[in-house]
């Protein structure tokens, strides 16, 4: 399972990289989308990859924060993306070490897990709250967006990669 | 309780203790918002974060619909100019006919002394988009508080009721539709002029008529209605169509389902209406226990909103 693939070694992260691809993901979040259901949940999946990778940076206060963004944006209750994305900031720290020791394909399944739960939860405050159930196409979110995590992921740490081009004139 | 050595390097608080810190923050939130509706003003505080990138998102969809309408094919155009020149001589006919029914019901009014009926202001707006959230049926329109949107306005197309608008911010406004879960609506029977309230339900489309007795003189193809006692709608607005009702021996009630009689999710433009009626206030003692009434309480917020 732990195959003998080549690690890059990544230049620090940038802390205008996180900020812009967190506004990016809330931009694409607010598109005018013809149905909400089946669209991942692009903050819910940026927040997760920031936690993965840098646990120290991105955690549960910026998680919290994003919530009450987006429940504002999306005008539904307040605090409940707030609660579901502190609990899913958690989970995502807690297996920060494990995840990126896997592939893709695992990786991408532990993702599906976190998202998937970061929606049960919402959907657990608004029945409480005493929405209906609105169908089951709300799974879809979900696992299309771990999906596209090995997609997130390179688009995110490219711009911490090296250069690949050798510079002639260094010595070594 | 395992022993672990000092840490070497300061991190704050252990995540279990920041999760149940933000955990129970939002709870609080939650209810605040869910209970007691005290939020408003953190809200508005952060949708001055949240409008300009809401603007930014739906920026390129209005760019791609006013290329298109640039791009409209001259045979769509010329229908389409056709179907309204037709209408508009329909309408022109009916309009006659309701000037001059106006005119005859106003004078019995003031026959009988009835309170005259005020003007209705309307705004025309724009759908912007459906509501971000799969558990409730909302719509985004252009207009705001700036335009003179208030909350608790009827909202309506060329066939009838499409929802109420329930948030306004500055420049565009949220409308819950009818086929809410929690949207309620005050009709009456045209053909026996009997009072009922019409209850979205939810994700089938349709609008319930709940508490009416097994009994009730209804039947299949009654036209629905709004009554106007709520002061907020308007009197006399299609809502809808009667379309199957279930009596059970069994229950006490009838299951009444209709069909809503505006395209409640196909249209873009709408209308939204106020009401200047001022209906005399409430007397004291009425007020207090419906206050404590949780869903009176909530319809009773909106009227005053709208008045």
């Amino acid at each position: 399972m732990f195959s003998e693939r080549p690690q890059y070694i990544l230049l620090p992260v940038r802390i205008g990289t996180i900020v812009a691809s967190l506004a990016a993901a809330l931009l694409l979040d607010f598109l005018p989308w013809k149905d909400i259901a089946l669209v991942p949940d692009f903050v819910a999946l940026t927040l997760t990859f920031w936690c993965v990778r840098q646990p120290r940076l991105v955690g549960l206060g910026i998680g919290w924060l994003l919530g009450l963004v987006m429940d504002t944006g999306n005008g539904v209750l307040l605090g409940q993306h707030a609660l579901a994305y502190s609990l899913l900031a958690f989970a995502a720290i807690t297996l920060s070490r494990r995840i990126l020791w896997f592939p893709w394909l695992h990786q991408a399944m532990h993702v599906a897990l976190l998202l998937l739960g970061a929606k049960t939860v919402e959907l657990l405050v608004r029945l409480a709250a005493g929405a209906q159930f609105p169908g089951w196409s709300i799974v879809v979110g979900p696992l299309l967006g771990a999906l596209l995590w090995p997609v997130v992921s390179f688009i995110l740490l490219s711009p911490q990669r090296r250069p690949i081009e050798v510079d002639e004139t260094r010595p070594i | 309780m395992e022993h672990t050595p000092p840490p070497f390097f300061k991190r704050g608080p252990a995540p279990l203790v920041r999760l149940a810190f933000f955990a129970s923050l939002s709870v609080a939130l939650l209810v605040l918002d869910a209970r007691f509706k005290y939020a408003e003003t953190l809200r508005s505080l952060i949708a001055v974060v949240t409008y300009p990138l809401q603007q930014v998102a739906t920026a390129p969809g209005q760019l791609v619909g006013r290329i298109a309408g640039f791009f409209a094919s001259q045979s769509a155009l010329q229908k389409d100019n056709a179907e309204l020149r037709a209408k508009l001589v329909a309408s022109a006919r009916d309009a006659q006919r309701f000037e001059a029914t106006a005119a005859e019901l106003e004078q019995l009014r003031r026959l009988i002394g009835a309170q005259e009926r005020l003007a209705l202001r309307s705004t025309p707006v724009e759908v912007l988009y459906s509501g971000r959230d799969p558990y409730s049926r909302k719509l985004m329109v252009d207009k705001g508080a700036t335009h003179g949107i208030q909350p608790g306005q009827a909202v309506i197309d060329e066939a009838g009721v499409v929802g109420q608008v329930t948030r306004v911010h500055p420049l565009v406004s949220e409308v819950t539709l009818l086929i809410d879960k929690d949207q309620a609506i005050p009709v009456q029977v045209v053909r026996n002029g009997l009072r009922a309230v019409a209850f979205g339900s939810g994700t089938s489309g349709t609008l319930e008529l709940r508490f009416m007795a097994a009994n009730a003189e209804i039947q299949n193809g009654d036209k629905l209605v709004t009554s106007g006692i709520d002061g907020t709608y308007p009197p006399g607005l299609p809502v809808a169509t009667v379309i199957r009702i279930e009596r059970d021996a069994v229950a006490a009630f009838a299951r009444i389902v209709c069909q809503p009689a505006a395209g409640i999710e196909k249209n873009r433009y709408l209308l939204t209406l106020s009401t200047d009626a001022k209906l005399p206030e409430y007397p004291e003692d009425a007020v207090q226990p419906e206050r404590k009434a949780k869903g009176k309480g909530k319809r009773r917020k909106e009227a005053d909103g709208a008045r």
